[in-house]
């Protein structure tokens, strides 16, 4: 079952794979691509271009909403989660691991072309950062918050702004599944007012203030405001440590499509949810990091040909911000490829007989430029 | 038999000359050469030009100068030729003034035809007569076997047009066997200058065309420049060796260029077909056209520069695949009174 990818990969193999071979010849051994260190903590530059597996509930825990619709499909058609071991994922690790969580919390902009695997490295990221403990508020696309709203509600907190009720229940409901534990150590510290009859008191664990938010959808977008608040606050202390993990950053500074009931249109400033978005991805804070990515795909307004930071953010966002550390990401490698091209093979996704061929392998090499996304989509039909 | 499979449109052009007695009088011929003579010259001192040393050619480029014509078909322009080029040759008369015909086979309906396969039978006899006479003295026949390949016999036009008479299929069949026979013997290059008349060069399509050597640049690597187009598209490729597959276009890569994959795969069917995918690198520049176009005629321009690099076998190969010609499809006119070239206006009853 050794393949095609074993010629040109000389690494040596885990510990682990060879020991199971050992014990168990009936098993096919895993071709040199896999690698079974499922701790991204773990991952050093040996286990690039290999992929790696997480486990199916961690999936569930870690990522209700973050990982993109194509690779949730893949998961479960193969009934396993691979993620790819690249390069840029390896240098944010790498600066994360080495930070001084004393300073200012460090920006990281993830940049690249369309379907180069942005979304992909940040969810290595967050996973990263949940094994480790830290608690992560991941915002699986920020453009779904300023277009296709269907209910706007008039924010009671403050007059100019507007609630978004549906975005803002759903965004509670997923962030409650994935950092459950953390809802109940940290503590509100100060009383909020939730209307005429409800309040939280001080000192309540914030899962209530979240369950408030998830029980009254009205109050949904000011929930989300507090939770923002308090972990901002409290992540100064140090007790845990914060990732904010936001996917299409460029929505917070550009147009949105929504429009007021007098039709005219609505600028991101006036939605309460990106109002505190922003405020949380400012740095004024320590403890934790900030890494977000850039995403054209959904971005209003934008042509096509626009990936870099500058063109994507516009003046306003560049200027927020600035100062960031861009991580770039580029198409596959040639090991990448092969790497790619090997898993597939191997759980017998190309099913046409020349996709087996070397010329096979050449003609997808050429016809998706090595970009991820284009040889997903060519090798679905195969 | 011999048949032709398929013919051009001059083929199929009707031989004017054959058909029916003379239109024009002699004498009206030479007066219209006359005419065309005095106005070649007065031509000529209208042009500023030496009326001596005016030439068929430069007659041309006055007249299509004086009587500029946006007219497609060239025939319909205005032109000013000799007149034996525009009244087509005919038979002059026949009989004398006592009605007696000057030709010993006019009786038959088709003299010239029957006295053109009594001739070449006579050489026929001859060339057998000289074997013979070869064979007697022991003498090696010669043999210098003609170049059958690159010669083909007259059609049955332009044999009509030789002898300016109808002839029918079978007429024409049986002078070209009778002419084989002739070939077929070993001494018949002795009626070699006869056969000539009758046979004409035909030459090899891929003859023609000549495959460009490989050009170096600075570094040493190998490049060979193609040009092709479709459509209204025009293309120019530059293909370089020891490359890794990459394709620019215009400055951008194919990814970018052309994001749907209809079109990339169009651009990797030369490669592909050849079996050097990864080997080369190509930088293209291309204007003009849609979509679909750019890319055929970046596909046409690669594979003329890929000829450079390969043998002249799978030149043969490509040729057959259709990765050499140029696509001849071109936007069809509309045409008056219906909506586009081929859709006619909603049909109503009444």
């Amino acid at each position: 079952q050794l393949d095609h990818g074993c010629a040109l990969h000389t690494a040596a193999r885990d510990g682990l794979s060879s020991v199971s071979t050992q014990d168990v010849p009936a098993e096919r051994p895993r071709a040199v691509f896999h690698t079974s260190e499922s701790d991204p903590a773990k991952h050093t530059e040996q286990h690039e271009g290999r992929l790696y597996n997480i486990p199916l509930e961690e999936v569930k825990a870690v990522f209700p909403h973050g990982l993109p619709y194509r690779f949730q499909q893949q998961i479960r058609t193969f009934n396993e989660a691979r993620v790819m071991v690249r390069r840029p994922a390896l240098e944010l690790l790498a600066y994360l691991k080495g930070s001084n969580l004393a300073h200012p919390a460090v920006r990281y902009v993830i940049y690249g072309e369309r379907g180069t695997g942005k979304t992909m490295t940040l969810c290595h990221v967050v996973h990263y950062c949940s094994r480790q403990g830290w608690l992560v508020l991941h915002i699986p696309d920020a453009h779904l918050w300023v277009k296709n709203c269907k209910e706007l509600l008039q924010s009671s907190y403050n007059r100019d702004r507007l609630d978004q009720p549906l975005q803002a229940s759903g965004w509670l409901r997923n962030f409650k599944t994935s950092n459950e534990r953390f809802l109940q150590e940290i503590k509100t510290q100060k009383k909020y007012t939730w209307g005429k009859r409800e309040s939280t008191e001080e000192g309540r664990p914030l899962g209530e203030v979240v369950e408030q938010g998830l029980a009254r959808v009205r109050s949904a977008s000011d929930a989300v405001g507090v939770v923002l608040r308090e972990i901002k606050q409290q992540s100064h202390r140090g007790s845990f440590r914060l990732l904010v993990a936001v996917d299409g950053v460029n929505a917070l500074w550009g147009q949105t499509t929504l429009r007021k009931e007098d039709k005219s249109p609505v600028s991101p400033e006036e939605l309460t949810l990106v109002h505190n978005l922003r405020k949380m991805v400012r740095n004024d804070w320590s403890g934790g990091a900030i890494v977000t990515t850039l995403s054209q795909t959904g971005s209003l307004f934008k042509p096509s040909s626009a990936y870099t930071p500058h063109e994507l953010l516009g003046k306003e966002g560049f200027d927020a911000l600035d100062p960031f550390v861009p991580i770039p990401v580029a198409n596959y490698s040639p090991r990448e490829f092969e790497s790619c091209y090997g898993y597939y093979l191997e759980r017998k996704w190309l099913q046409h007989e020349k996709a087996h061929t070397e010329d096979g392998k050449a003609e997808l090499q050429f016809l998706s430029g090595s970009n991820p996304r284009q040889l997903d989509r060519l090798a679905g039909p195969l | 038999s011999l048949r032709l499979i398929c013919t051009t449109t001059a083929v199929q052009r009707k031989n004017v000359g054959a058909s029916g007695p003379e239109k024009y009088t002699e004498a009206f011929i030479k007066k219209q050469i006359e005419e065309f003579n005095l106005g070649k010259r007065h031509l000529a001192n209208m042009m500023g030009e030496d009326p001596e040393t005016f030439t068929q050619e430069d007659i041309d480029r006055a007249i299509a100068y004086l009587f500029p014509s946006g007219l497609f078909d060239k025939q319909a322009r205005p032109m000013m030729k000799h007149p034996t080029e525009i009244f087509p040759e005919q038979r002059k008369i026949q009989w004398g003034e006592d009605g007696r015909p000057f030709h010993f086979l006019f009786y038959t309906g088709k003299q010239s035809y029957y006295s053109l396969m009594h001739e070449t039978y006579e050489k026929f006899l001859n060339v057998q007569k000289h074997q013979d006479q070869l064979i007697a003295k022991d003498l090696p026949l010669q043999k210098e076997k003609r170049n059958l390949a690159g010669s083909r016999w007259l059609t049955k036009i332009e044999l009509e047009e030789m002898l300016l008479e109808k002839l029918s299929d079978d007429d024409y069949s049986r002078f070209i066997q009778l002419l084989e026979k002739l070939v077929a013997l070993p001494c018949a290059d002795i009626a070699e200058n006869y056969i000539q008349k009758f046979s004409k060069e035909v030459s090899v399509q891929l003859q023609k065309v000549v495959i460009e050597p490989l050009q170096y640049d600075e570094q040493g690597v190998a490049f060979s420049t193609g040009e092709g187009k479709r459509k209204t598209a025009r293309a120019t490729a530059v293909v370089y060796d020891n490359g890794t597959g990459k394709i620019t276009v215009n400055g951008i890569d194919i990814l970018h260029y052309f994001p749907v994959l209809q079109d990339r795969e169009q651009l990797l069917f030369p490669f592909q077909f050849l079996g050097r995918i990864g080997k080369h690198d190509m930088v293209c520049t291309v204007s003009g056209g849609g979509r679909s176009a750019q890319a055929g005629a970046i596909r046409l321009a690669s594979a003329k520069a890929l000829r450079s690099f390969v043998t002249e076998k799978e030149v043969e190969f490509m040729r057959q695949a259709g990765l050499l010609t140029v696509d001849p499809r071109v936007k069809e006119r509309k045409k008056p009174g219906q909506e586009g070239p081929r859709r006619k206006f909603t049909w109503k009853k009444r």
